[in-house]
């Protein structure tokens, strides 16, 4: 199989209210322009362009077809877009290399959170006859999952306070990270409840962002980067969409992707886990090792661009490669309500 | 250069397309499509590694992400599961990732799923949606791509009557497909003429109807093709282009994503003519107009003459070649599966299985989607042989 490996990520600065349009471009062209001076690359080196983004989000149809204003797709080029996160249009651009009709891949995601009311929105994910119209929102899903494991014993308010007290100490070397600082675990739980047994801390902030990874395949990649970060495992699965028809304490496609793509070896694990138990059940579906770093950069916790953070973390842990703090790094996205999707993406230097 | 291994098609599937299927939900829709591409291959939803889902935008059902709701109805619980999400052109591009997943050596057997269920929506409304600093799309297509039609007309000098041969050409090949939503065994240029202007020079007539639909494919890799033990259609190419809708220079009536899709696809083949080669196309012509714009576009014809080749009746089931044998978008819409469904309708040529809308002696078809405004192109080349 073709070896592929990441050269490249550059993040926006995630922002509660980004006065960008809901269309990506804005946030998007700076970025690229950051990606193409880090690497030395053009638009016109790039074989395969792939996006994910949400209509939902953007609040209408075809949000996608202005981004690739962003691109400057003239002489046209070949993309491809999911609904979903960027990090499932990164796989994509992962094929893409691996058939050998690109060397060179750009993924890219976009988001802007703050247009709409994210939680009310997202209740529209749920099965449209019998759960959406009753308007169940993420955050009370999430409630709900969190009230399972600690009524089951799986974890407790305090355990989850110290995942947010570590990702905002994180967050804090992180200057485009969204919620950032030192607070012990007393204080976070002196907070009210927004969604019994969720308080503040234990919630993403809602965010709005955009981020892109560049891939490139074998010697291109040891071309444009001192220490790729080669991709060595690259899988995702789903579990049902029934929310009462699963254990909402585990994740059994999160187990499965990570199996699959070697999980277990990773010495920092960037967790895409937009609530603090979230990254408990994750954690534990992954078996990382204790000791293991869970997302150095403060993960979602502390920015979380809908339909880019998934890939951000990738790029984050790709970013421990490339900058030699770890020999193998993961990159894990999850979607849809109470983590029903996931990917990993795992990533050595060689 | 490539390491891209052969993949074939395997089993196609599709729904009895209406103006409203108000007997299933849009799971049931799918599984219907799903079900019956995996007994044309032969095989049980537990063989499957991996599925892909296409649908056009989500807001016209008004369900955010639909495949996590689907993901039990597919049985791709537990599996691995991609949305793609290309315009109109989103059916193709849906068979395309199917076919690159095979094709990168990760998986060996994909479902590929394509639906809409425009009866649960208002694509009018979805469509119309104008937030701050964006073009206006319009209040439907036939508003949008009107204008580039005309042109068409003024650039190519072609008679007005052209638009109306396809129309009541694709509606009476609807007649012979089973499942198309719109099947108008006697249709005629005479009766197309005489239907109202919508948009001109648009009839009623010559416009796609709004359809409740799915199309599924089953893609399997060598080995699976081999096993299969009947017959198969190979892909011998996939290619897919993208420009911005509007920018200096776009030209909507022979756009250049398109005619470079075609000559990457042709090349991809090993295709040096491919109006000779090809012996059957399913083109994505939502309103009559674009048949002979396409063809031009894909270098069936030059520009300026497809027209003629309409004109001719070479693309009448019995023509030199055949132009949507199946019916085409204009006699089934279900926008995100109408690209998919051009995909399967290709492969069913190939395979002989298209019963009495079969192209005699097919070997060689081309499925084509296009879709925003004209600035997305996915197609590919099957084959009854491997190369």
């Amino acid at each position: 199989m073709t070896d592929v490996a990441v050269v490249g990520f550059v993040e926006a600065p995630n922002e509660r209210h980004s006065p960008a349009t809901t269309n990506g471009v804005e946030m998007l062209v700076p970025i690229f322009a950051e990606a193409f001076a880090a690497t030395g690359l053009t638009k016109n080196d790039i074989g395969f362009w792939c996006s994910g983004s949400s209509d939902y989000l953007a609040g209408r149809a075809f949000s996608f077809v202005s981004a690739v204003d962003a691109i400057g797709a003239f002489p046209p080029v070949m993309e491809s877009h999911v609904e979903m996160d960027a990090a499932w249009a990164l796989y994509e651009a992962w094929l893409k290399i691996l058939t050998g009709e690109a060397e060179i891949a750009l993924a890219y995601g976009f988001g802007k959170s703050s247009a709409g009311m994210l939680r009310r929105m997202l209740a529209l994910q749920l099965d449209p006859y019998l759960v959406a119209p009753l308007w169940p929102d993420s955050v009370a899903i999430a409630a709900l999952q969190a009230r399972l494991g600690i009524e089951s014993g799986a974890w407790s308010q305090h355990e989850m306070a110290r995942v947010a007290v570590r990702s905002r100490a994180s967050s804090t070397t992180n200057s485009r990270a969204l919620v950032s600082g030192d607070q012990s675990v007393e204080e976070l739980l002196a907070k009210p409840y927004i969604a019994d047994p969720l308080r503040a801390h234990d919630c993403a902030p809602v965010t709005d962002g955009a981020a892109v990874v560049i891939l490139a395949s074998g010697d291109r990649a040891l071309d444009l980067c001192e220490r790729p970060a080669w991709i060595t495992g690259f899988e995702h699965r789903i579990d049902s969409g029934s929310l009462g028809a699963r254990d909402l304490t585990a994740a059994p496609s999160a187990t499965a992707a990570g199996e699959a793509a070697g999980a277990s070896r990773a010495q920092v694990a960037e967790l895409h886990a937009p609530f603090t138990h979230q990254e408990i059940i994750l954690a534990r579906a992954l078996g990382l090792r204790d000791s293991l770093a869970v997302s150095p950069s403060g993960g979602a916790l502390c920015a979380n661009p809908m339909f880019s953070a998934g890939l951000a973390r990738i790029g984050w842990a790709a970013r421990a490669i490339m900058s030699g703090r770890a020999d193998v790094a993961l990159g894990h996205a999850t979607s849809g309500p109470a983590l029903q999707q996931n990917l990993v993406c795992v990533m050595e230097a060689l | 250069m490539s390491g891209r291994r052969r993949a074939a098609v395997l089993g196609t599937g599709q729904t009895y397309h209406r103006s409203k299927r108000a007997d299933v939900s849009i799971a049931g829709l799918c599984k219907e499509a799903a079900d019956r591409a995996l007994a044309d291959a032969g095989m049980a939803a537990g063989q499957i590694d991996a599925v892909v889902v296409g649908k056009a935008p989500d807001l016209f059902e008004g369900v955010m992400m639909p495949e996590l709701y689907l993901a039990d109805a597919l049985g791709a619980v537990g599996k691995p599961l991609l949305r793609v999400h290309t315009a109109g052109s989103v059916g193709g591009a849906t068979g395309i990732v199917a076919a690159s997943l095979i094709q990168a050596g990760v998986h060996r057997r994909v479902l590929a799923v394509a639906f809409e269920k425009q009866s649960e929506s208002n694509a009018m409304w979805a469509l119309s949606i104008t937030p701050p600093f964006a073009m206006p799309v319009l209040a439907g297509a036939g508003g949008y791509f009107a204008p580039h039609i005309r042109s068409y007309i003024r650039r190519s000098g072609a008679p007005g009557h052209i638009g109306a041969m396809v129309a009541a050409k694709d509606r009476r090949n609807g007649a012979r497909n089973p499942y198309a939503h719109l099947r108008q065994a006697d249709m005629t240029v005479e009766k197309v003429l005489g239907s109202p202007m919508l948009w001109d020079p648009v009839r009623y007539d010559e416009t796609c109807p709004s359809s409740d639909g799915a199309c599924a494919v089953v893609l399997g890799d060598q080995a699976a093709a081999e096993a299969a033990g009947r017959p198969v259609a190979w892909i011998r190419a996939t290619a897919m282009r993208t420009e911005p809708t509007m920018f200096s220079g776009k030209d909507h009536v022979n756009p250049r994503a398109g005619a470079d899709a075609a000559a990457a696809l042709w090349r991809a083949a090993g295709m040096t003519s491919p109006r000779d080669q090809i012996d059957a196309a399913e083109i994505y012509v939502p309103f009559s107009w674009f048949e002979p714009m396409w063809l031009e576009n894909l270098g069936f014809a030059t520009p300026g003459q497809g027209w003629r080749m309409t004109e001719a009746g070479e693309t009448e089931i019995t023509g030199s070649m055949p132009v949507n044998p199946s019916g085409g978008v204009l006699s089934s819409n279900p926008i995100g599966a109408s690209g998919l469904l051009r995909f399967a309708e290709a492969a069913m040529q190939v395979m002989g299985k298209a019963g009495e809308h079969q192209v005699e002696g097919a070997r060689t078809a081309l499925g084509h989607a296009y879709g925003g405004g004209s600035q997305y192109f996915s197609m590919w080349v099957v084959a009854d042989r491997p190369d």
